[in-house]
């Protein structure tokens, strides 16, 4: 164990709300082993005046991606990041993710990636044959990669499309114009995983470059560094979706033969 | 104060449901299904709720992987486990209904792990005849929240996240709504409803060493128990055997039963393969006996018999606390789990997600070395009694209650995997039973302002007073008390112990203060939720008290081994005229001739089809 038994960590936080705040400091005694979701709830209990701090967790274990914020600088989940990982007396700051809309101190609103997820039409598979659906576990190995996401959205938070350019998808696309933003990488990897998914039927590929801007990604991999469950989400979900965009707009054989309804296995456009 | 209810934001729907984990989305599905407007209310972001966590798997008697299985030795394994004290009917519906649930699931976009020959595969848990969890590597809970999630927004239900439900409205003799507020506002808000769906899960958040997140403090039980309802089971407190004890700041967080699923051994100190010595009289017929035995079943011989390390959890838990005891555990305090013996690369495809908490957490590899794991508080058997079929709260007209929260299924002891698939049926279930209640019930029961204006009061409290005690340590002293009290090993003295210390924890709550606003203030949140805490831990120490035998989960020093006269009994917690707890034990009813032939029969005669 990196950490040596009982000793003090500073932590410094942010505490304000939308219309503003500055970070506070609170030195506590901390135990082996604490990650800084720990050193949060210990600062809660036993410092004079964090003990309103807004702060969102639920499973402890990287399960849930509730616990996300801004650790020195970096967007990562709290309950996975280790005292251990930093020196001995450096203090921790976390700060709420900076893409989203504040809602008090570490929590922000993260409500526009509940509406991403809605735009999206859900799986739908033909009617379930006589016996049941067969798929072979490696026609179906990549799709889990994706579903592994915990919805943590700190890949949302790292793109600079939307974090640096605030070109967040909005609630409605005016029609006959170019994509006014983009859904970001947690939602590629949504699209991604139903486009892939051997029983599905719908198409998404044209709303996916008319009105979910997959354009306005530029592969920096950014998100995939971040990504907690170590999805490989531009190499394997962003990329191959970008081609068959790519395929379907600009390639006028496949254009043709989707058009005469031979070219793809996909039939209802939703 | 003055509080003018008029000016109280209301929110109206034909069913509100309480809770949206596995139990509560696949409540609301089948609400909205049925045509009924409705709302689902929760205290976390939708998506995080505690069914994320589950790991292993959803219980189902597909015959994917073995053919032998069928409904009938599910429910076998079921009673067995559950040490008969489960209500033969739900057991019965839970083991029939379980595949439909699962394979529509799939309908819905769960991508479950699959067999060669293309099909849902199945994996070996405890007390389970043959492998039969659905499962996606050690992430089922997530595949599952993730598909209702997803089938629900897309099914017209109105989802109102990160909302506390205070406490029931009745009108007459029937349920009226819930107050709640956001946690975002601290605003105060009434859900006006015709009928009520509680799925709000378990309490474990009363102790200290436990699996559990913040959101298990037991709210469904303290709010239906506060009108009227039964809690019944109470005692029955699942430690799971294995969570994690080192470090300190980790202990509890679970290690899922897929790893002795897929060959994990456990051993002591001295390398001992110490579950051999503790495999009961009653499962000695399905269990292997040599470490020999144990590797042949492990690759796949159908003669073989299990390894005792899948033995039901309340053995194992017991058998690795006896080890400690006696001086044999692990450094920390636990005993070795070790699954380093199997590939390293099918670790990292089939438990993906220990491996990473144990290299992230506690930096061991347990593709090369064992983990150290010890009991940990998971699950709660105990929780509303309610009518098997509906899912109906009988004392509480209107209200129902499924997963967790809800009881009777499981009995004495649940077999793991068993949880998920109990959402899914009772889950739906409920949602029946709420459109046929208000079929006959159409119409909007009023709203009741004097209780209102009480329980608003009663949550500002913490907030109003000027000075008082920290929420969070009181909270800490409760755990405390029931890890010591009401832990895996109980005895008279131990409990009242606990049922005292609950008293006086009341006391000091009164002056509890929350400081702050009520915006987003997870202390003022603590404060609340230890009303809840209180009932929840009440009824376990007092349900365990009045049980006078161990059975199952419910061990006591003072009262070894199962009692004849006791398998008779559930034991029920209300509350009294007074504002009291009453502690009853109830009668059960046998079971139907045909059921009771079934969990009775030899295995043997259960899987030739001869009952
Ligand atoms: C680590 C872990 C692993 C597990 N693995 C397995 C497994 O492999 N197989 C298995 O079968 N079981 C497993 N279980 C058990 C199983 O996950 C749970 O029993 C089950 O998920 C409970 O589901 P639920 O729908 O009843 O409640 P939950 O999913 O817990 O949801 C409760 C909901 O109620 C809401 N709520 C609570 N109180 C209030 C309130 N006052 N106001 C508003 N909303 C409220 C919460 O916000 C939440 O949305 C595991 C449990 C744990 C902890
Ligand atoms: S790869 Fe694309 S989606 Fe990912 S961070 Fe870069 S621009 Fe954003
Ligand atoms: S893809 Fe990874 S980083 Fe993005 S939301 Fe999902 S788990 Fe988080
Ligand atoms: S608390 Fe669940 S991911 Fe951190």
């Amino acid at each position: 164990m990196s950490e040596p038994a009982k000793r003090k960590r500073t932590l410094r936080a942010w505490r304000g709300d939308a219309s503003g705040g500055k970070f506070e400091e609170y030195t506590v005694e901390v135990d082996q082993g604490m990650v800084v979701l720990d050193l949060v709830h210990r600062a809660q209990r036993d410092a004079e005046g964090a003990g309103d701090m807004a702060c969102r967790w639920n499973c402890k274990a990287g399960k849930c991606g509730s616990c996300s914020m801004e650790i020195n600088g970096k967007p990562k989940l709290a309950c996975m990041t280790r005292l251990g990982d930093y020196a001995p007396d450096e203090v921790i700051q976390v700060q709420p993710l900076k893409t989203f809309p504040i809602i008090r101190d570490l929590t922000t609103d993260v409500s526009w990636n509940y509406e991403q997820n809605k735009k999206i039409a859900p799986f739908t598979p033909p009617p379930r044959p006589e016996g049941d659906y067969r798929m072979k576990q490696k026609d179906v190995d990549r799709i889990q990669e994706f579903r592994k996401c915990i919805e943590c959205f700190l890949c949302q938070d790292t793109c600079h499309v939307l974090r640096d350019h605030d070109k967040k998808a909005p609630a409605t696309q005016p029609a006959g114009k170019p994509p006014q933003g983009f859904i970001g990488p947690r939602f590629m990897i949504r699209v991604a995983q139903l486009d892939m998914h051997p029983l599905d039927t719908v198409d998404r590929i044209p709303k996916l470059k008319e009105e979910w801007g997959s354009g306005y990604c530029n592969i920096t991999k950014c998100c995939t560094e971040v990504c907690p469950e170590h999805i490989n989400i531009t190499d394997n979900g962003i990329i191959p979706m970008k081609e068959r965009v790519v395929d379907r707009f600009y390639d006028p054989i496949t254009m043709l033969l989707s058009k005469l309804g031979g070219g793809s296995k996909r039939t209802v456009q939703k | 104060m003055a509080l003018d209810i008029s000016e109280l934001q209301t929110i109206t729907h034909d069913v509100i449901v309480v809770g949206a984990g596995g139990a509560g989305l696949r409540a609301a599905i089948e609400c909205s299904r049925q045509g009924l407007d409705t709302g689902v209310v929760c205290k976390s972001l939708l998506g995080k709720a505690h069914t994320v966590m589950a790991e292993g798997g959803a219980a189902a008697a597909l015959g994917n992987a073995d053919s032998r299985d069928n409904w009938k030795v599910h429910f076998r394994d079921t009673m067995r486990g559950g040490k008969f004290l489960n209500q033969w009917r739900m057991a019965e519906l839970h083991a029939k209904e379980a595949p439909e649930r699962i394979r529509e699931l799939e309908e819905w976009g769960a991508v479950f792990d699959r067999t060669a020959d293309g099909r849902i595969n199945q994996r070996n848990f405890g007390g389970h005849r043959f492998p039969r969890l659905a499962h996606v590597g050690d992430r089922t809970g997530l595949e599952l929240i993730r598909t209702l999630q997803d089938k629900g927004v897309h099914s017209g239900i109105s989802v109102h996240m990160e909302c506390t439900g205070l406490g029931l409205m009745m009108d007459g003799g029937r349920v009226a709504g819930m107050v709640g507020y956001w946690r975002e506002t601290g605003r105060f808000v009434v859900f006006r409803a015709k009928a009520v769906i509680f799925a709000t899960g378990g309490f474990g958040k009363a102790w200290k060493i436990t699996s559990n997140s913040w959101e298990y403090t037991g709210d469904g039980q303290r709010m239906a128990y506060d009108v009227g309802a039964e809690l019944m089971d109470m005692e029955f407190t699942q430690f799971h055997p294995t969570g994690m004890v080192w470090p300190p700041s980790v202990a509890g967080v679970l290690v899922t039963e897929g790893v002795r699923g897929e060959g994990g051994i456990l051993r002591n100190k001295d390398g001992k393969r110490f579950m051999f010595e503790y495999i009961p009289e009653k499962f000695a017929a399905e269990t292997a006996d040599t470490e020999e035995e144990a590797l042949r079943w492990l690759q796949g011989d159908r003669d073989a018999r299990r390894p005792p390390e899948l033995l039901t959890r309340d053995e194992v838990a017991r058998s690795i606390y006896n080890e400690v005891k006696m001086g044999r555990g692990s450094p920390h305090g636990g005993a070795f789990l070790d699954i380093s013996h199997r590939p390293a690369d099918y670790v990292k495809k089939k438990l993906p997600s220990m491996y990473h908490q144990f290299k992230e957490l506690a930096e061991v590899d347990i593709t090369k070395e064992p983990m150290e794991v010890g009991p940990t508080f998971h699950y709660a058997m105990g929780g509303l009694a309610v009518d098997h079929d509906s899912q109906m709260c009988p004392k509480v007209p209107g209200l129902f209650a499924c997963g967790e929260v809800a009881a009777g299924l499981h009995g004495a002891n649940r077999l793991g995997g068993n949880s998920l698939s109990d959402l899914l049926v009772f889950g739906r279930r409920a949602g029946m039973g709420a459109k046929e209640f208000i079929d006959a019930n159409p119409g909007l029961p009023k709203v009741d302002e004097a209780r209102v204006k009480q329980l608003i009061d009663q949550a500002k409290e913490p907030l109003m007073r000027p000075d008082g005690e920290n929420p969070y340590v009181l909270h800490d002293d409760l755990r405390e008390s029931m890890t010591r009290n009401v832990g895996i090993w109980r005895d008279a003295e131990g409990m009242s112990q606990g049922i005292a210390d609950i008293a006086k924890f009341r006391e000091r709550l009164k002056n509890v203060k929350a400081h702050g606003t009520s915006q987003y203030n997870p202390g003022w949140s603590e404060a609340i939720d230890l009303h809840s805490m209180f009932v929840a831990a009440e009824a376990t120490a007092r349900s365990g008290l009045m049980r006078e035998e161990s059975r199952g989960a419910h061990s006591r020093e003072d009262f070894q081994g199962e009692r004849k006269e006791w398998i008779k009994y559930n034991i029920v917690c209300f509350k009294g005229d007074d504002g009291e707890m009453v502690v009853q034990k109830v009668e059960r009813q046998s079971g139907p001739a045909e059921l009771e032939k079934i969990a009775n029969a030899s295995i043997e005669d259960v899987e030739a089809g001869r009952v």
